[in-house]
């Protein structure tokens, strides 16, 4: 095994759900320790959600949560009590980073805010996000990312003009923050190592996954234009949809981005009497019957095995995709290339296909090593290894139910 | 002392549209990014929509969202001195992001071997479809593409028309939010190391980490079966579960949970339908408390109990508008709300309260236009938002003069020859 980035940071957990725990993977799968903070009462409610393994649902079978919580430790822990609130403080002396995601207020309930922590710990780096910040008139709006993604105007913008909004699929903003999360907290970690200074950092999905809407956003602020969902239509490029092909439900999305490509896809599809059309010649001419167009192609495109076809398309030099399902995922190619999934044996599940790293890194590419945690799997090992707990110590704590 | 997260570091910004984020992200951090782009521009700058719907290099919208912040020069790479000046460039740099089709550096001889000798501790990000390699390296994508092969189309639109994308391009976004990402772990390993190293991003994997819960599904030891798309309803286990509800003036967002996590918020909504009269007597008989999706109560199949509270709910909230919604949503803690319009987004009390919007001046232009701010917030203001988006060529006598000390001699001389 490699060198790993995040050897020896160290990093207390108390985020749930998507983006807290998404973000502290990245730290995990280069090599932090993160300990997630848990709740035997109040478990992530991931891990109440599909999908489950064999179908049947329990703490240690959802991988929807197994799938951000790689190499991570689990301490189960009851913040409800003072011994366990204790514990915390203990960890928070023991990490660089904290990160959580309750609703605002309620790490401050329990003396856990960045002023409480601060005051014990100076220089630590601590990140809350939540749906909205942590200040405001709704700081407190609990909800999921799917309510984010409603929020931040993705919805409006998905799926077809004369019909009711259609996606993105799932908590879509949730899969937004993460990365820039994850920059923000390497950036405080290098600027704490420059001056010795710690922060705060208040992640708000909602604009936090407003950046990626930037265009629109300015298109309203200067031409007070309001974007909606135009299906697949593109502005650059025509033809540019999902077109359909043999089999059930099969389809392969195309985007024209010029007359070269036009005429590619006229030969491919063996209609070379529409590249003479003078109807379609041009991008403007192609827009103009774009209807007509698209029923044309989506007859001549309905013979083809959609692999056959990307892979015939692109030896024209015609942007071109399968519209790929998660079984097709599975089989891709290129994704088997880039070592996209990774096979790891769970304390429960046993063998499980997890996603892997969305970068390739040349010198230290990180590693799946570990499976997702059972919930309280490493509550000891965290106390006596991490924090110096003596056995008799963590038998108080059990007894006096810091640890459920 | 005011200084920057990431004020010490420099990022040579090589990229297009396919990986603007990237810098942004690291621009928005503090450090000085500067855009490298063709003579005449980067080829992006000509994608709309654009100030007062005036084509023009120095008005496309699309290329402000995701530049600002950053400063820029020309510089030919196709020429001898352009690659030369590039070569100084980097070894004063700690960063060079780059969204070229694969092997195009490389062929310049300004790949990662090359630029890593130049300077060890560069680190070269390299945004692409794929990745730099295997059998699709050198397919040719567009977020539509982008968005097909990373699964998310299936998943989206309705069910009886074709798959869709999101009508705003987003897969290069999270192809260049990744890149940030995976820029920063290096990084930080390069402060303990004092090496660089290179960073192989692909959009496609960048659209997988979208898809939630949705990869394990069709897998034989989870249910054997891919998610279809479903509207505005979406699946869950084998259930499908309206998500958008039409309003008297647009649509909201519920989610209708059940179990322990859903308990809270079922109660909230039954509250409302109480308050407002239009609970049914059956609701009554429920245990709510304990109820959770799959298991009906008083109806034959958990699909049809569903289907049942969804038509109550569908009801009430025709005869609302999106405000009033939401407004009970804040009271009630309810799972819901508004499916907002950019305009809506303009007029939130939330992100006013915060200061999100960020008016920039535009001098050249003779006005300011209000920007989204920062990503995130903080303490000590981790993003700023210091400068509008540049100009084409806008500094090249400061970087050309200022880090290589040339003169505007020099510089007449390199324009002329084509270089910048």
């Amino acid at each position: 095994m490699g060198a790993r980035a995040f050897e020896g940071l160290k990093v207390a957990d108390f985020s749930w759900v998507g983006v807290g725990p998404i973000t502290t993977k990245y730290l995990a799968d280069h090599g932090a320790t993160v300990v997630r903070v848990e709740s035997t009462t109040r478990p992530d409610v991931l891990r109440l959600l599909p999908p489950f393994k064999g179908g049947k649902p329990g703490l240690n079978r959802s991988q929807f949560f197994a799938n951000y919580n790689t190499n991570k430790l689990s301490l189960s822990l009851n913040l409800g009590v003072p011994e366990g609130r204790e514990v915390a403080r203990r960890l928070v002396m023991w990490a660089d980073v904290v990160a959580e995601s309750f609703t605002p207020g309620t790490m401050a309930a329990w003396g856990l805010d960045y002023e409480a922590i601060s005051k014990i710990k100076p220089d630590i780096i601590m990140i809350s996000t939540c749906q909205q910040g942590q200040t405001g008139p709704h700081a407190r709006f609990g909800g999921f990312g799917q309510l984010a993604a409603a929020l931040g105007g993705y919805y409006e913008v998905t799926g077809w003009p004369d019909r009711e909004p259609a996606g993105p699929y799932g908590a879509y903003t949730d899969f937004i923050c993460p990365p820039f999360a994850l920059a923000a907290l390497v950036a405080a970690l290098d600027y704490r190592r420059r001056t010795g200074r710690g922060q705060y950092l208040d992640l708000s999905q909602l604009e936090c996954g407003l950046q990626f809407l930037g265009p629109a956003l300015l298109d309203y602020a200067v031409n007070g234009r309001i974007a909606t969902r135009a299906g697949n239509r593109d502005p650059y490029a025509c033809p540019h949809g999902a077109f359909p092909c043999a089999g059930e439900d099969r389809w392969v999305a195309v985007a024209v981005t010029s007359d070269r490509e036009w005429r590619a896809l006229c030969q491919v599809l063996g209609r070379p009497e529409w590249a003479e059309d003078p109807r379609f010649a041009t991008f403007l001419g192609r827009r103009r019957h774009e209807d007509l167009l698209e029923g044309l192609i989506g007859e001549a495109t309905r013979s083809w095995d959609p692999f056959d076809l990307m892979a015939a398309l692109q030896a024209a030099g015609v942007p071109a995709g399968v519209v790929q399902r998660c079984s097709d995922l599975h089989r891709d190619p290129q994704l088997k290339h880039r070592g996209h999934w990774v096979t790891l044996d769970h304390c429960e599940m046993g063998p499980t296909v997890y996603d892997g790293i969305p970068f390739r890194l040349s010198e230290t590419p990180g590693q799946l090593e570990r499976a997702a945690p059972c919930l309280g799997e490493h509550t000891e090992f965290v106390l006596r290894e991490l924090l110096g707990y003596t056995d008799e110590e963590v038998a108080e704590l059990a007894a006096a139910g810091a640890l459920e | 002392m005011d200084e920057s997260l990431l004020g010490p570091y420099r990022v040579l910004d090589l990229t297009d549209e396919r990986g603007w984020v990237c810098g942004r992200i690291l621009a928005d951090l503090g450090a000085d990014v500067i855009k490298v782009e063709p003579p005449g521009g980067d080829p992006g700058r000509r994608i709309g929509p654009f100030y007062g719907d005036v084509p023009h290099p120095d008005r496309s919208l699309y290329f402000w969202a995701f530049n600002l912040n950053k400063r820029g020069i020309t510089l030919n790479l196709e020429t001898e001195d352009g690659r030369g000046l590039f070569r100084r460039l980097a070894a004063l740099s700690d960063f060079v992001v780059e969204s070229f089709d694969p092997g195009y550096l490389d062929g310049l001889g300004l790949g990662f071997g090359e630029l890593s000798r130049l300077n060890p501790r560069l680190i070269l990000v390299s945004i692409s479809a794929f990745g730099q390699d295997g059998p699709y390296a050198h397919y040719r994508a567009t977020d539509i593409v982008g968005m097909a092969m990373g699964g998310m189309m299936a998943i989206s639109g309705d069910p009886d028309r074709p798959p869709v994308r999101v009508s705003v391009p987003q897969a290069w976004l999270h192809a260049g939010a990744q890149a940030a990402a995976g820029a920063m772990v290096a990084h930080y390993y390069r402060q303990a190391a004092g090496r660089g190293q290179h960073v192989d991003v692909s959009m496609q994997q960048a659209v997988i980490w979208t898809l939630m819960n949705e990869t394990p599904f069709p897998l034989p030891d989870f249910y054997g079966f891919d998610l279809t798309r479903a509207g505005g309803r979406r699946r869950t286990g084998r259930l499908t579960i309206r998500q958008i509800y039409p309003c008297r003036d647009g649509y909201v967002c519920l989610l209708i949970l059940g179990g322990g996590p859903g308990a809270a918020f079922i109660r909230g909504l039954l509250a409302l339908l109480e308050e407002a009269g239009v609970a049914p007597d059956w609701f009554r008989e429920v245990d709510w408390e304990n109820w959770d999706l799959a298991t009906p109560r008083r109806y034959p199949t958990a699909q049809e109990e569903l289907e049942a509270l969804e038509a109550v709910v569908a009801d009430f909230c025709r005869q609302k508008t999106k405000a009033e919604l939401y407004e009970a949503a804040l009271k009630y803690g309810i799972l819901l709300a508004p499916v907002n319009t950019v305009a809506d987004l303009f007029e939130n009390p939330q992100l006013a309260a915060r200061g999100f919007w960020v008016e920039v001046d535009h001098p050249e232009l003779g006005t300011r236009v209000t920007y989204p701010g920062p990503f995130v917030q903080g303490n000590l203001n981790p993003v700023r938002i210091r400068r509008r988006p540049p100009l084409v060529g806008e500094h090249n006598e400061e970087v050309y003069g200022g880090l290589l000390g040339l003169s505007r001699a020099d510089l007449a001389q390199l324009r002329a020859a084509g270089a910048i």
